[in-house]
């Protein structure tokens, strides 16, 4: 009996300086982003903000029937299914290539590594020089068609930013490749060289399938900064793009900039839900991937 | 057997210089036109840009790799003429330094007590922080703005500063890092009388120096890079940033703005250059799974 009560005084002691260790951060979260965002789910669920009339989802039902929210949910949507594929599979591609035994290795890695760094600001001048309307691609393209495409200004606007996209973030993903691939058991492929294993073979049946926990992480961050694309499109193109780049954060800007806190609300939920689902679908999915290989 | 071999390094070789020049171009483009007269980038870029100066406009782009007469006219207007930009530059220093000092702070006393203590409720704790760190600006924009104007910090920098000291990110990534720590060296500290702080100061900290330099330099690049929290945030204020800035100089300065982007550059590119193993190492680290 005494020597259980000692032990609980034990565990509470720790229980209590772990606080002491997590305190200044929950503080800070708790004050800059949970109490708020209670009172985000709370603003959209009522009427006004001085008026204060419970409406339950008509927040919502109004979100879901605004042509801009649509159009913007829309083309988010439509870059991220075209950019997280590539952003996996090129950067996967780029470590892979960068496992075969050639020179300049390591100056490769810099080299494609590098535009992490490059603030995106910095780079647009470029971009605009490139696929303006009078530029540098249409140059080239007079060479072979007599059309030339105001890129910005068409139906290819989101590949432009497309490009931009990937040349950013593919380094970071082959990174997290490059070490993912490393962690695989030598010994593994060494067999499957001894029984004459196909190159095919070993990336199919063996990296690829202790990659997948890589693969699902680099999905998710991929999924995020497709999320955050606002930014290229907004230096590439200002606040009012074509249409095919109006993106969710253009629309909670101009929202932002009528102070509709019913409408951001909303809108600030229901991508809360959205990404609490994705995420936690892309959670199951590593479970279920990582079932045989981890232990 | 051994030529099939061959070939395929050389292919692959090959596609590396390929990329190599895709992923440098822009980058090394943004600094050689910097360097270029004025009147140059007129005559290279007036299809494209409106420039002020007249003169000789030619009738087809001219994307160029080496000026015609290396220059430093565009930075000394930068620095000297227009000090405006130089103020911008000012404020994106004063935005990031803190967060990133700050940030880093409270990441390593939190990851400490999320690594010294596991329990249902801190590791829920740390599962929403997961949560937390993975939401777009288009969720945590609307309750950063709300706080804000509670406080009346709208259109200061406080209000960038703030929820990023405590943004979610390096204390997931440092808690990835001192759960490496053996657990029989805190041990030991314990058993030669170390308090809880002793422990994290003396004995923790010093095990993840590399770490913390790695998250310093993530942390760095991503708010230097910053524009969405500006544009809400800062919206009418003499405190936006030159990311944010740069993008409003096109009309007319064109030259200048070349100058600026590469002067933005400079201190990231600086920090990669010298701490790009960490970097790698930090990145790496982070890879397999979110959970933690």
């Amino acid at each position: 009996m005494k020597k259980s009560g000692k032990q609980q005084h034990i565990r509470r002691q720790d229980f209590l300086t772990s606080l002491a260790f997590l305190s200044p951060s929950l503080l800070g979260v708790g004050i800059f982003f949970v109490v708020p965002f209670g009172v985000v789910v709370y603003y959209s669920m009522i009427d006004g903000v001085g008026t204060r009339v419970f409406v339950g989802l008509e927040n919502f039902q109004k979100l879901f029937s605004n042509a801009a929210f649509l159009l913007a949910a829309k083309n988010t949507l439509h870059f991220s299914l075209l950019a997280v594929p590539l952003a996996v599979v090129l950067a996967l591609g780029l470590a892979v290539m960068l496992e075969a035994r050639i020179p300049l290795k390591s100056q490769f890695r810099t080299f494609f590594l590098s535009p992490m760094m490059v603030p995106v600001a910095s780079v647009v001048l470029i971009w605009q020089v490139l696929f303006n309307y009078n530029g540098t691609v249409n140059e080239l393209l007079l060479l072979f068609s007599e059309e030339k495409i105001d890129w910005l200004l068409s139906e290819y606007a989101p590949f432009v930013v497309l490009l931009l996209f990937l040349w950013k973030n593919l380094g970071y993903n082959m990174i997290l490749f490059m070490a993912g691939l490393s962690n695989i058991p030598k010994e593994l492929l060494e067999v499957a060289d001894v029984e004459g294993a196909s190159e095919a073979y070993k990336f199919f049946a063996i990296k690829l399938r202790y990659l997948s926990p890589t693969v699902l992480f680099v999905t998710i961050l991929s999924l995020i900064s497709s999320f955050k694309v606002f930014r290229e499109v907004y230096l590439l193109a200002g606040d009012y793009p074509y249409e095919s780049l109006y993106m969710l954060q253009h629309f909670m800007n101009n929202t932002f900039r009528s102070l509709d806190y019913q409408k951001l609300s909303a809108a600030a939920v229901v991508m809360a839900g959205v990404m609490v689902v994705v995420i936690w679908l892309l959670f199951k999915a590593e479970d279920w991937f990582g079932r045989d290989i981890e232990g | 057997m051994k030529k099939k071999r061959y070939f395929s390094r050389g292919v692959i070789f090959l596609l590396c210089l390929v990329f190599s020049v895709a992923f440098l171009l822009p980058t090394v483009l943004t600094i050689t036109n910097s360097f270029m007269s004025e009147s140059e980038i007129a005559s290279n870029y007036g299809m494209i840009f409106s420039t002020t100066t007249g003169g000789y406009v030619s009738k087809t782009v001219n994307l160029k790799f080496i000026p015609d007469k290396v220059t430093f006219s565009q930075y000394l207007t930068g620095l000297l003429r227009s000090p405006e930009y130089l103020l911008k530059f000012w404020n994106s220093v004063i935005l990031v330094v803190p967060i990133v000092i700050f940030q880093i702070a409270v990441a390593s006393i939190t990851a400490y007590g999320f690594t010294r203590w596991r329990g249902r409720i801190r590791s829920g704790i740390f599962f929403f922080y997961v949560i937390l760190m993975l939401m777009p600006y288009q969720v945590t924009l609307v309750p950063n703005y709300l706080v804000s104007s509670w406080l009346g910090i709208i259109n200061t920098r406080w209000s960038i500063i703030l929820p990023g000291i405590f943004a979610p990110f390096s204390v997931f990534l440092l808690t990835k890092f001192m759960r490496r720590i053996p657990y029989s060296l805190i041990e030991a500290a314990k058993v030669d009388g170390a308090g809880e702080w002793e422990i994290f100061t003396k004995i923790c900290l010093p095990q993840c120096r590399t770490a913390l330099y790695s998250i310093a330099i993530l942390v760095f690049i991503d708010y230097w890079n910053m524009v969405e929290q500006p544009l809400i945030l800062l919206e009418d204020s003499e405190a936006q940033p030159l990311s944010v800035f740069l993008s409003n100089i096109n009309s007319g300065e064109i030259g200048l703005a070349f100058a600026m982007a590469t002067i933005y550059m400079v201190p990231s590119l600086l920090l990669f250059l010298h701490g790009e193993e960490y970097l790698v190492e930090g990145i790496a680290a982070n890879s397999g799974s979110v959970k933690g």
